[in-house]
């Protein structure tokens, strides 16, 4: 565990940040696989914004989830949701956490990582959508609790779905991409 | 697909003239304003001013077109939830029962409900027209110095600035690829089964995603080269001086604010108010 890395906040970081918010924002308008229940859709945006959190971090997570929820809110709705922006930034916060162990980077990412994960990203799904958004909800804008509760039960499957599925993907993937860290041999 | 989601427009009128401070500010207090009060007069106040200030900004209908055709869909899924989860909520409130109708014994329609449901829509209503001044009337590139004047570091302003410059970028290179990859025979609809749709989306993450990583290396280089968070402050190409009429317009906002919380602690004595009594 490295929790050092976790708070640095470079050039790199900032525009991955940026660019990962604006991904979240396109995916969040467009690509959204409907699962049969109405109203229910798993939004592959959070799948990006967990591999983008696991790449480069929890303050790149919170912030990709805190932007691309609160642009993407004010955009097509005209007004933000503020009690569920503040879930999403958290529950990116804590896919960031991930970061800490992974090395994705250096094309690491064995089955002991992807195990290590999904057990975060559910984590920080379960608080944030079952635990933080109904909460906020019903203490900003005082909407009935059993409503809330089950939204919230509703987005934390959908979400862990999303980043369970499509994150370890993409982390998979990109690690294959990368060159391990001492890969080359000299010939005899 | 719509990619004009934020044609700004220059305009020149009082709301346009305002400095993007003043418009992020008035947002966030407006919406403070609402979000904890139920008081339907408060709220009906607080659209009646963001509506006058809607009609003096000259948005376009054709401009917020699909935005109200969203709002609208939401707020009726809304409405029908609320009723179907707590069809009596209205009633636990204000205390009282006054029938309108009932169709079994849980689904019965009170005045209380109704109150409850409509104070609901107005709290959302009133502050709809601010948020889109502040999204539409605001120059994309002071959003974030306006936000950086606040006291929100610059570095996470500067993010949000590159996220909107990048926008659309990121949009083109979406359609481009979805486009390539429907030619090739990639179903996207519900005809397909669920866990085919997932790959099928992942043939379109994957090469968008492998761009952005080679444009965020691309950005960060160049940033680096120009010695991008040296320092602690910097200065924004894009920032304009308070006048008059940014202190009125935030003085109006505060009165707002000052509005809501005196109903809620001296004639409510609660966030909600009951005419029922």
């Amino acid at each position: 565990m490295d929790w050092k890395k976790c708070w640095k906040f470079g050039t790199k970081t900032i525009v991955a940040t940026a660019l990962g918010a604006a991904l979240f924002l396109v995916l969040n308008m467009f690509v959204k696989v409907p699962t049969g229940i109405p109203e229910t859709q798993i939004q592959t945006c959070y799948g990006i914004c967990a591999f983008f959190a696991a790449l480069f971090g929890p303050i790149c997570g919170a912030l990709i989830a805190f932007i691309g929820h609160a642009l993407g809110d004010a955009i097509s709705y005209g007004s933000v949701w503020w009690s569920w922006v503040i879930a999403s930034g958290f529950a990116g916060l804590v896919y960031g956490f991930a970061y800490a162990k992974l090395n994705v980077d250096e094309g690491i990412f064995t089955g002991k990582d992807i195990v290590f994960f999904n057990v975060v990203q559910a984590i920080g799904n379960v608080i944030a959508w079952i635990v933080i958004a109904p909460v906020l909800d019903i203490v900003m804008y005082g909407e009935p609790t059993n409503l809330v509760f089950t939204q919230g039960v509703v987005a934390a499957i959908c979400n862990i779905i999303s980043a369970g599925v499509i994150g370890t993907l993409l982390l998979l993937i990109y690690s294959k991409t990368r060159s391990t860290k001492g890969s080359l041999k000299k010939e005899d | 697909m719509n990619t004009k989601l934020f044609d700004y427009v220059e305009r020149h009128n009082f709301i346009y003239d305002l400095s993007g401070v003043t418009k992020f500010l008035c947002f966030m207090i407006a919406g403070a304003a609402v979000m904890f009060t139920y008081d339907i007069r408060v709220m009906v106040v607080v659209f009646v001013v963001s509506m006058i200030a809607f009609l003096l900004s000259q948005i376009t209908f054709q401009q917020i077109r699909l935005m109200v055709i969203y709002v609208a869909i939401f707020m009726l899924m809304n409405i029908l939830l609320t009723f179907l989860f707590h069809p009596q909520y209205g009633v636990e409130i204000y205390g009282t029962k006054h029938v309108i109708f009932s169709i079994t014994e849980r689904y019965t329609l009170t005045w209380e409900q109704l109150m409850y449901q409509g104070s609901k829509v107005m709290k959302y209503c009133s502050i709809i027209p601010l948020g889109m001044i502040f999204i539409l009337a605001t120059h994309p590139s002071e959003m974030a110095s306006s936000m950086n004047r606040i006291g929100i570091p610059y570095k996470a302003t500067y993010a949000l600035a590159l996220t909107l410059r990048y926008f659309p970028d990121v949009i083109r290179d979406y359609q481009d690829i979805s486009v390539a990859q429907q030619a090739r025979g990639l179903d996207m609809s519900k005809k397909e089964r669920l866990s085919v749709r997932m790959k099928n989306i992942l043939n379109i993450c994957i090469p968008l995603i492998f761009t952005t990583l080679d444009r965020i290396e691309l950005i960060s280089n160049a940033m680096d080269l120009r010695g991008f968070g040296m320092r602690k402050k910097r200065t924004w190409y894009c920032a304009k001086k308070l006048n008059a009429k940014d202190y009125f317009a935030l003085g109006v906002c505060l009165l707002l604010l000052a509005l809501s919380i005196g109903m809620i602690v001296f004639v409510n004595h609660s966030r909600y108010y009951n005419p029922f009594l």
